[in-house]
């Protein structure tokens, strides 16, 4: 598949523009963490939701590796390799770990009827499910149904199963909320390693701790507009930042 | 030799055994609920009745016919499903089932309130086949059916319809073509009632509306819920048990529909997955009895 050929990691840029909701534009590029962030109704999911076709944007462009994925169906564009995770986990709770991750496999065989009716269970497969599962440091809960994991736990398979997709563009909504400071440091690693593979990750986040640490770039929503963009320190003191989130003076 | 009687009940679950069956494809593994099974019951009958009645076709032509029939308007009447979730689609489907149940009744093509009559048992090597044989011959289609659902079980689709069941916003962010697999459950689940149909028609030698109306489906949908739900042996036993137990006692026969509302009620409270389900009592009565016994031959 085109997707996995390096050279294309290193230079592959994904362009997102999304003028739908009152204008927020940006691009994001293959290997880099970009921060999404913005005051609670700020339209974050929102954006993700339209990016990863929930909601089917009513006007704007969104470009993908320079096609348009406007009209296309969340199952499509999941499949042109843009995963995503959920604000509010959602595995597939009574399936097993190994189980989860390998339904992201099937649509390799579902435009054949044939091929189809084939066993999911396969040696190729289960070998780089259990490569990914170690990666997240699942490895002892192969075989634990995913409702009985810890929410840690089930962050942390959700990302191996968006991975198992392969990729280019990672959306991930508010990976460290709700986790102990510990399992969000373990997170914050394997996105790391996410982005030194050339995978270029979307990340919505509340802890600006966290989004400080891992974001060269970030963007700033406010009421479903952009207000901000720029490294950092540059957002630190941004006036329109600083009044988004605490208010105006008066 | 065994007694008409008792062939007429292996017969009867064998139908029921293949309809739960068929419903749990499309409610057990895709987990699409639905209310209006008997639906498909009844296109398949009737299909089958009217192409051996009036077209003069012989069984081994009308019974899969009825199920090729029963799959295309399964697959017609799950169209408007695939818009709705849950509690609208238990209302949809049952919809449907009244709708087709009307549609039988009222049309005089249809035979209205008379039914279809005049439909017999197969023909086979010249002569009328007997009961036992016919038995015989839904046992084989069954467990052919059994195989299938295990191979597709195991492969990419059924791995799909796991993920549809699980969360469907899920399964698209993973690929999964939602609707297609949707469908899919649809026309399995319809053929495979309208197959059932075909063999209950052509064993009942008559056929009325009221046998394909939402009574119906709620005894299927009992004997899925009660054998355990996605399992693939859980509709069977349910089948099996609420089918038998009419038979062992009048009462039961005559408080058949409040008994198996009691007891869907009593599952759903105790035992929501049914008694081959996931959590089930039985495996852990089962492995508790097994270590008492263990316990016993140690001490002695």
């Amino acid at each position: 598949m085109r997707l996995n050929d390096p050279s294309r990691c290193q230079n592959s840029e994904q362009r997102i523009r999304r003028p739908a909701r009152d204008g927020v534009s940006f691009t994001s590029q293959g290997g880099e963490i970009l921060g999404i962030i913005g005051p609670n109704g700020a339209g974050k999911t929102t954006l993700f939701n339209l990016i990863s076709g929930v909601y089917p944007p009513s006007g704007g462009e969104i470009s993908f590796q320079g096609k348009s994925i406007l009209r296309l169906k969340a199952h499509q564009i999941s499949r042109l390799g843009i995963a995503r995770t959920f604000q509010i986990v959602r595995p597939f709770q009574n399936l097993d770990v190994e189980t989860n991750v390998l339904v992201a496999y099937g649509h390799r065989f579902y435009p054949s009827f044939w091929r189809s009716t084939g066993p999911f269970r396969q040696a190729p497969f289960l070998r780089e499910v259990q490569t990914l599962v170690h990666r997240a440091g699942l490895q002892a809960y192969t075989k634990h149904m995913a409702k009985n994991l810890p929410l840690g736990f089930k962050k942390r398979l959700e990302i191996a199963r968006a991975l198992a997709l392969r990729p280019r563009l990672l959306l991930l909504d508010e990976p460290s909320a709700g986790l102990r400071f510990e399992e969000a440091a373990q997170l914050m690693e394997l996105i790391r390693q996410v982005r030194d593979q050339g995978i270029g990750v979307l990340l919505i986040e509340h802890n600006m701790q966290v989004v400080m640490d891992l974001c060269k770039r970030i963007v700033v929503l406010d009421h479903g507009a952009k207000i901000a963009e720029g490294s950092p320190e540059e957002i630190r003191s941004n006036p329109l930042v600083i009044q988004a989130y605490l208010g105006k003076e008066t | 030799m065994i007694s008409g009687y008792f062939i007429t009940i292996l017969i009867t679950i064998g139908i029921y055994a293949m309809l739960a069956h068929s419903l749990n494809i499309i409610t057990g593994h895709a987990g699409q609920i639905s209310l209006g099974h008997a639906a498909f019951f009844g296109i398949g009958a009737y299909t089958s009745a009217m192409l051996y009645t009036g077209a003069g076709f012989p069984f081994w032509i009308s019974v899969p016919l009825a199920a090729v029939v029963a799959g295309i308007v399964g697959t017609l009447l799950g169209i408007p499903c695939l818009r709705v979730r849950d509690d609208f689609l238990a209302i949809t489907t049952m919809g449907i089932n009244f709708v087709v149940e009307a549609i039988f009744l009222y049309l005089p093509f249809f035979g209205g309130a008379m039914g279809i009559g005049g439909i017999n048992l197969p023909k086979w090597f010249g002569r009328e086949m007997t009961k036992p044989e016919y038995f015989i011959l839904i046992l084989v289609v069954f467990v052919f059916l059994l195989l299938l659902d295990r191979r597709v079980g195991h492969s990419w689709i059924g791995l799909a319809w796991a993920s549809i069941r699980e969360d469907e916003e899920a399964a698209r962010a993973m690929g999964v073509d939602v609707v297609r697999f949707k469908v899919l459950a649809f026309i399995l689940g319809s053929a495979i009632a309208g197959l059932a149909g075909g063999f209950y028609a052509h064993f009942l030698t008559f056929i009325m509306p009221q046998n394909f109306g939402f009574g119906q489906s709620i005894v299927i949908l009992s004997m899925v819920v009660f054998g355990g739900i996605g399992s693939r042996w859980g509709p069977i036993v349910g089948a099996v048990i609420l089918g038998i137990l009419p038979e062992v006692s009048r009462p039961i026969m005559e408080y058949r529909i409040l008994i198996y509302g009691i007891l869907l009620l009593g599952m759903m409270r105790f035992q929501p997955g049914g008694l081959l389900g996931p959590e089930s009592i039985l495996p852990r009565v089962f492995r508790q009895s097994v270590r008492r016994a263990g316990a016993r031959g140690e001490t002695q």
